[in-house]
């Protein structure tokens, strides 16, 4: 689609009464009133404390909210922070605020935010996220600093997170990610971001923005893209990242937005990681990892439940999808009591190559073979939680690294199946 | 009078030669529109074959159940019948031409009415086919849907719908046939309405005690439930 028709007669005549721009700081929401306006108090600290002598523009792009929350964004005045915090900005500080079209989803606001940045020129742009409850204004420059100084394409967040947070991330985002493009990105599926204009341009140019994975899981695919266009990726260090309350059901849309993406971009980037080699660490702020252990009050049991359930369940999708052998082995897992179940790392790669490689092959509906990957999806979660349960922050990173590296040595499988040799 | 019979004879193996000579251009034409028929189906077999193969059509009837049925009744693939259904219904349509060719009274009526027919058939076909295949897609969407939100009865919903949709395709496919179009209706009216009755009988009274338990489950105990499992995937 070309940018000129996603960005409304409004919102362009807005954008170029702003003119052009050294900063560009997204932010996409959608019903969001609790928390977006501390966001955008801590943007406008950020800019004004670090990068006062840049021309900055604050872009909302809303997806249709009802509880006002573009209305809280334009509220956030300039005027009250600088007799707040003392602190004048030396250019204008601009805030414009549009609502896309589509229905609300975080690409559609992605891609709103790049045509934006695209028409503003805009140097280096960042995207963050609206639910964050403990932002703090050094996260903008923590974000942006590596791109308008040390000439970095693409910044992603490293946080400090609870062990149990992210499962997907751990367990399979980061893990199969590294492995097949060969970046060490911790956090594949950024939530917060900056990114070069450079970056902005080539990647308004992909023909992603056409398909259903530009609609439901851009941000995934920008990683993976900056990864296969040779550019210059580094993560930065934000500390804790609070946010609003996870709901159960949010799960399938999770899977949906990132593994189905990262099965989806196999497709479009197959010299790019039908490559062997060893992963290589990015250039990170900070450190590259940390996590928390405070007590927390989870309850596996649901999780090997509804596993056991899938895998009896959903056995006739199963069998299209995985290899007999696979599959007999998670029935036989299936059947140990729960405090006996262990979901193993080398089963847990195999059932995610052969998943990408359904996948790939299309044996069913692609999204029904990104949704018959949740019940298995919380076998593994459910075998980390035990397996972690009393685990220090670096035995749990120490079991990270130990399933990354089993992704790593089995790639070849996966190329295998591709081909399809085996 | 030996005369009048030889003459009567003659006559009559004239008119019979007359009649087989008038005749045999006729059975010879039909001959050739029967074998040129054969030639231009086997074609047609070849190239939708072809077609099909590229098109991975037999994935799409795997998908759509199909498979499974044509293996169960001990039938080739799906392209492979399709291919010779297809080899049939046009050799069938030429042997019919040439017959017409052959000028038999009372013949040519019954030709145009299987021509007439061919249409309707591949319809029929045609709905039956994106009937199967709607219902597989459908019914799998239901029970991947029910597993993942911790429905009770996957299966049970997943084959209920699998059998509403097929059922529903049947009477179409049958109705365009013309076959037993009200009776098929009908039917279609009464599977449809009992099965939502016994549903509705088997949810309110014989699984009064699940709906209580699913209910309270899904309202009043999940959300201590969610409580300890707040973890967030991404």
């Amino acid at each position: 689609m070309p940018e000129e028709t996603i960005l409304t007669d409004d919102f362009l005549r807005e954008l170029i009464n702003v003119g052009e721009v050294d900063i560009l700081i997204g932010v996409p929401t959608y019903n969001d009133a609790k928390t977006v306006g501390q966001v955008v108090q801590a943007i406008r600290a950020g800019l004004l404390k670090y990068f006062p002598r840049q021309r900055a523009v604050i872009v909302n792009a809303d997806g249709g909210s009802r509880d006002g929350s573009q209305e809280l964004v334009r509220a956030a005045s300039i005027s009250d922070l600088q007799h707040a915090s003392n602190v004048y900005a030396l250019r204008t500080l601009h805030c414009v605020s549009t609502e896309y079209s589509g229905g609300p989803s975080s690409s559609l606001a992605l891609h709103t935010i790049l045509a934006a940045a695209e028409l503003l020129q805009a140097s280096s742009c960042a995207v963050v996220a609206p639910d964050s409850t403990n932002i703090e204004p050094g996260w903008i420059e923590s974000l942006l600093r590596p791109v308008t100084r040390d000439g970095f394409d693409l910044v992603t967040p490293v946080y400090r997170r609870h062990k149990f947070d992210g499962l997907l991330i751990r367990n399979l985002l980061y893990p199969m990610n590294r492995a097949l493009y060969l970046r060490r990105v911790r956090e594949p599926y950024p939530l917060d971001f900056a990114f070069s204009g450079r970056l902005a341009t080539h990647f308004l140019g992909q023909d992603l923005w056409s398909q259903e994975a530009g609609r439901i899981g851009a941000e995934i695919y920008l990683t993976i893209s900056a990864i296969a266009g040779g550019f210059r990726l580094a993560q930065s260090f934000l500390g804790p990242r609070a946010h609003v309350e996870y709901a159960a059901s949010d799960l399938v849309v999770a899977m949906r937005r990132s593994v189905g993406v990262l099965f989806w971009s196999l497709e479009q980037n197959g010299s790019v990681w039908q490559v062997q080699a060893e992963s290589q660490p990015i250039p990170t702020i900070g450190p590259d990892h940390e996590l928390s252990a405070e007590p927390l009050r989870v309850n596996p049991k649901r999780l090997h439940e509804m596993f056991v359930r899938g895998v009896a369940e959903l056995e006739p999708v199963l069998k299209s999808i995985l290899s007999e052998a696979t599959l007999s082995e998670l029935q036989r897992a299936a059947t140990f009591p729960e405090e006996d179940f262990r979901y193993s790392d080398e089963l847990w790669v195999r059932t995610a190559y052969e998943f990408a490689s359904a996948y790939h092959k299309a044996v069913m509906s692609r999204d029904h073979i990104v949704q018959a990957l949740v019940p298995l999806y919380r076998g593994k979660a459910h075998t980390f939680l035990l397996e972690n349960r009393d685990a220090s922050s670096e035995e749990v990173e120490s079991n990270v690294e130990r399933l990354c590296v089993t992704f790593e040595k089995r790639k070849p499988s996966l190329l295998e199946m591709w081909d399809g040799r085996k | 009078m030996w005369q009048t019979i030889i003459k009567e004879l003659t006559q009559a193996t004239l008119d019979m030669v007359h009649g087989i000579l008038q005749f045999l251009p006729r059975l010879a034409g039909m001959l050739i529109v029967v074998v040129f028929g054969w030639v231009i189906a086997y074609i047609l077999k070849s190239i939708l074959r072809t077609i099909l193969r590229l098109a991975r059509f037999d994935k799409l009837s795997e998908d759509a159940g199909a498979a499974q049925l044509l293996k169960r009744a001990a039938l080739p693939s799906s392209t492979e019948l399709l291919s010779r259904f297809v080899f049939w219904v046009a050799w069938i349509g030429f042997i019919l031409i040439g017959v017409s060719v052959l000028g038999i009274v009372g013949l040519q009526e019954h030709v145009a009415r299987f021509f007439g027919f061919l249409p309707r058939l591949f319809a029929a076909l045609f709905v039956f086919f994106f009937g199967l295949l709607g219902a597989s897609f459908f019914s799998r969407a239901a029970l991947l849907a029910a597993v993942n939100a911790d429905l009770p009865s996957p299966r049970l919903i997943a084959s209920t719908i699998r059998t509403i949709i097929i059922v529903f395709a049947v009477s179409m496919g049958f109705e365009e046939l013309g076959i037993g179009e009200h009776t098929t209706l009908v039917a279609f009216a009464i599977v449809f309405g009992a099965l939502m009755l016994g549903l509705a009988l088997a949810f309110g009274l014989g699984g009064r005690d699940l709906a209580r338990h699913f209910l309270e489950r899904r309202f009043v105990h999940e959300r201590r439930e969610e409580k300890e499992d707040e973890l967030s995937p991404l």
